[in-house]
């Protein structure tokens, strides 16, 4: 109990500061920013399987989570039928020219010695068949974006509830960063970081121009949702029952029986919309704690005690006998699979899929500041840097404009400055952001909650 | 005539266009390189601190402009350069000395101070947002163009236009001139052999009574010079928005590696490699041939290799392959 009393009292201040929110400002906000605590502390845990247990430098994040939403669209939205009239066969010829692409380059991978014939013949095809494939595909393209193009032109999706994608988002990820591994693992620290950002933004850039898959940066909106919706749960009698329940007390002080019924729907409108971000963070924390159990048990593994041995000394561990190659990889793609899921989640929570959102900043260099402020090599650390930083990010621009007002109350309120301040405050949020990071790397370079290995 | 209308063609469009953007990649990509060889770290804050040399050229020269000052045909930022470079030399020396020195002290591996990097990008944008606002701001004046597309017509009674901006040409002369001078200065002078010592084997140098505080700080105002003249030349030509320079940051990074990353002249080399196959991949060359194919010939589609939509993804490919085969760079060899 007391060895982990400052995890303990970490976690207090957080939820104390949710809950302080959701006195002063509203529940419904204190929930919302309590779900993206949620949503980033997977990705950070995804992020820090990466970096705390193997030192992997990561900076794709990015990527993965916009393929996680991207599992999202296809497996929730339903299938554009006549869009697969129009294109499906061609888009499908394309699937299998793929295929035998890679089954082709496969064949000569494991048939011939490496030469300088070998590598060329493989350029070859890879550029022969990025031909074939856009010939045989642009006919195809055409008609499937021509389809309704105001509401679909797209090929839709699986029509399936929305939650399998948080697996199917895994895999994604997985998939991507199964490729990602075997291209760039060699490579060194920094240069892996350089790799990985860069070929996040091919990814970003496909998600953004392949309007036929992912309808592009005309946005998928009205995703269907693993909660009910507010509108039906304002006509539902026992929600209805329930908020007058709860709220018995205060209704009863009205005594006007018109007043009282407003109050009560008014009630209920904002009951509903708190309703519904329970019902999410009940899933989220599913999520995060299956997560947690998981990624504890494998830190304390013999598995997690390998990895540690890696992180620490390649080459002695290369020397036992431990292939690190592979190891990388696997860590590679359970830390990208992991991030996947944060990905599908968000854009389940927010019920639209918008490409033109996935920038750099917001996904990639935020959550590597929640990994580094929270704790490298501790899971708990990660979930904690996770909130901190969200919480952080959110309500900077209120602390902000706090600040700004307290130092320049001297001024009058048309000074050029004072507007000039308050205008730009919602940037104050990247201030705070790299202060943070400065001295967290400075002073505290192992994360408020830092790795804690116990042997047993 | 339709050879002489093809070559212009692809003058107007390809190579005057990739020729600026490639000089003004260069010179961060130089930046980036310089910073990779002697201070041994990968600079994320690359972008943001061209768009902080650049929002100080403009304060200057919007400062200059409410003075009534003017160069005619050229455009006011030149003479706020310098001042801006003095301004952003103190910047970089003061994160040097808060930031960087401790972890360099430390001999701290290099991730870390990446890392730390991506610090000094978080407060870098903040201040430039905070100071002048993530918006468009275009701050060039003087004459647009050398030649107009329409009086080259005239003048050759070609088909095919011809459109030299000034801001062109000034990217290019200036380029040129200070890349000369920096690598004058690199493989001549003593200072440049001894950072050249520093960045090829640090213990040696020490040894041989090289001063490292001397080369840091050297390599810093070296850096802030470019920053600084990289970023305006960009903002003149195109404009400046913080958000396209912090994305700049990743061709510059692209080139950087292309061409070696700690190898000057590579990073140069690299900055056109990049900018060319850029607008070489992503260009519709149905007009290309319309004139240089007979009739019958003619192409129905646009021929265009990609969609312009993946400029980006030309250049970061580019890199992605080159990481795979060369990790060290095309043009390897000599370190710095």
């Amino acid at each position: 109990m007391r060895k982990n009393l400052n995890v303990i009292a970490a976690y207090s201040i957080m939820m104390g500061l949710i809950i302080l929110v959701g006195i002063f400002q509203s529940w419904n906000i204190a929930l919302s920013i309590f779900n993206m605590c949620l949503i980033s502390a997977v990705m950070t845990m995804g992020a820090n399987i990466q970096w705390g247990y193997a030192g992997l430098i990561n900076f794709g994040i990015m990527g993965y989570t916009a393929l996680g939403g991207l599992a999202a669209v296809l497996i929730s939205v339903d299938p554009v039928q006549e869009a697969w009239r129009a294109g499906g066969f061609d888009i499908l010829m394309c699937l299998w020219l793929i295929i035998v692409m890679v089954l082709a380059i496969r064949f000569i991978l494991k048939n011939f010695e490496k030469s300088k014939l070998r590598t060329y013949g493989i350029a070859g095809i890879i550029v022969a068949g990025i031909v074939i494939i856009r010939i045989t595909a642009e006919p195809g393209i055409e008609a499937i974006e021509a389809v309704n193009p105001a509401k679909t032109g797209f090929l839709g999706g699986f029509g399936l509830p929305i939650i399998f994608s948080w697996i199917v988002g895994a895999f994604f990820a997985a998939g991507l960063a199964f490729i990602v591994g075997k291209v760039a693992l060699g490579l060194r620290a920094d240069y892996l970081a350089i790799a990985t950002l860069l070929i996040s933004e091919i990814v970003i850039a496909i998600i953004k121009h392949e309007d036929w898959l992912t309808r592009g940066v005309k946005n998928v909106i009205g995703l269907k949702r693993p909660a009910p919706y507010e509108v039906d749960l304002q006509t539902t009698d026992w929600f209805i029952n329930l908020v007058e329940k709860f709220n018995s007390g205060k209704l009863a002080l009205i005594s006007n029986l018109a007043d009282r019924q407003a109050a009560l729907n008014q009630l209920v409108i904002e009951g509903s919309s708190v309703f519904v971000k329970l019902c999410y963070s009940g899933l989220f924390l599913v999520v995060v704690i299956v997560l947690l159990i998981l990624t504890q048990k494998a830190l304390y593994s013999p598995w997690g005690r390998m990895m540690r041995a890696i992180r620490d000394n390649e080459e002695a561990a290369n020397a036992m006998g431990k292939n690190v190659v592979k190891q990388h990889l696997l860590i590679f793609i359970l830390g990208s699979a992991i991030v996947g899921i944060a990905g599908a989640m968000l854009v389940t929570q927010d019920g639209l899929f918008t490409p033109g959102s996935y920038r750099p900043m917001r996904y990639t260099f935020l959550i590597w500041v929640m990994v580094i402020v929270g704790g490298s090599g501790n899971n708990f650390g990660a979930i904690l840097g996770g909130f901190a930083v969200w919480f952080l990010w959110i309500e900077a621009a209120p602390i902000a404009l706090f600040l700004i007002n307290l130092f320049t109350s001297g001024m009058a309120d048309t000074h050029v400055l004072k507007i000039h301040l308050i205008e730009s405050v919602p940037y104050f949020r990247y201030l705070m952001m790299g202060l943070g990071l400065l001295l967290i790397m400075r002073y505290r370079p192992k994360g408020i909650l830092p790795e804690k290995i116990e042997i047993k | 005539m339709d050879i002489l209308n093809s070559i212009i063609l692809l003058l107007n469009y390809i190579f005057i266009p990739a020729l600026s953007y490639g000089s003004q990649l260069a010179l961060g990509a130089i930046f980036v390189t310089l910073i990779y060889g002697i201070l041994r770290f990968a600079n994320f804050a690359t972008g943001d601190m061209m768009s902080f040399g650049t929002m100080v050229t403009i304060l200057f020269t919007w400062y200059l402009q409410s003075l009534g000052f003017s160069l005619g045909v050229l455009p006011t930022a030149l003479v706020a350069i310098p001042f801006a470079i003095m301004f952003m030399i103190a910047y970089m020396l003061f994160i040097d000395k808060f930031v960087f020195r401790y972890y360099r002290v430390n001999k701290s591996p290099p991730v870390q101070l990446a890392m730390v990097s991506i610090g000094v990008m978080f407060v870098t944008q903040a201040v430039v947002r905070i100071i002048i606002g993530p918006a468009d701001q275009r701050f060039f004046d003087g004459q647009k163009f050398i030649i107009k597309a329409g009086e080259f017509k005239e003048m050759t009674g070609l088909n095919e236009g011809l459109a030299i901006k000034s801001t062109q040409v000034l990217t290019i002369f200036v380029t040129i001139v200070l890349v000369s001078l920096l690598f004058w200065f690199l493989n001549k002078t003593k200072t440049g052999k001894s950072m050249k010592a520093y960045s090829d084997n640090e213990d040696l140098a020490l040894l041989s009574g090289i001063d490292p505080k001397r080369i840091v700080m050297i390599t810093w105002i070296i850096a802030g010079i470019l920053a600084t003249i990289g970023g305006v030349l960009y903002g003149l030509d195109k404009s400046f928005k913080p958000f396209t320079y912090f994305n700049n940051m990743l061709p510059i990074f692209a080139a950087a590696i292309v061409g070696g990353i700690g190898n000057p002249f590579g990073a140069f080399l690299g900055g056109y490699v990049i900018a060319f196959s850029e607008i070489f991949l992503t260009y519709a060359y149905k007009k290309f041939f319309m004139y240089i194919l007979p009739e019958s010939m003619e192409p129905e589609s646009l021929v265009q290799l990609l969609s312009t939509d993946y400029k980006f993804a030309v250049s970061f490919s580019i890199l992605v392959i080159v990481l795979l085969y060369r990790p060290s760079g095309i043009f390897k060899g000599k370190v710095l």
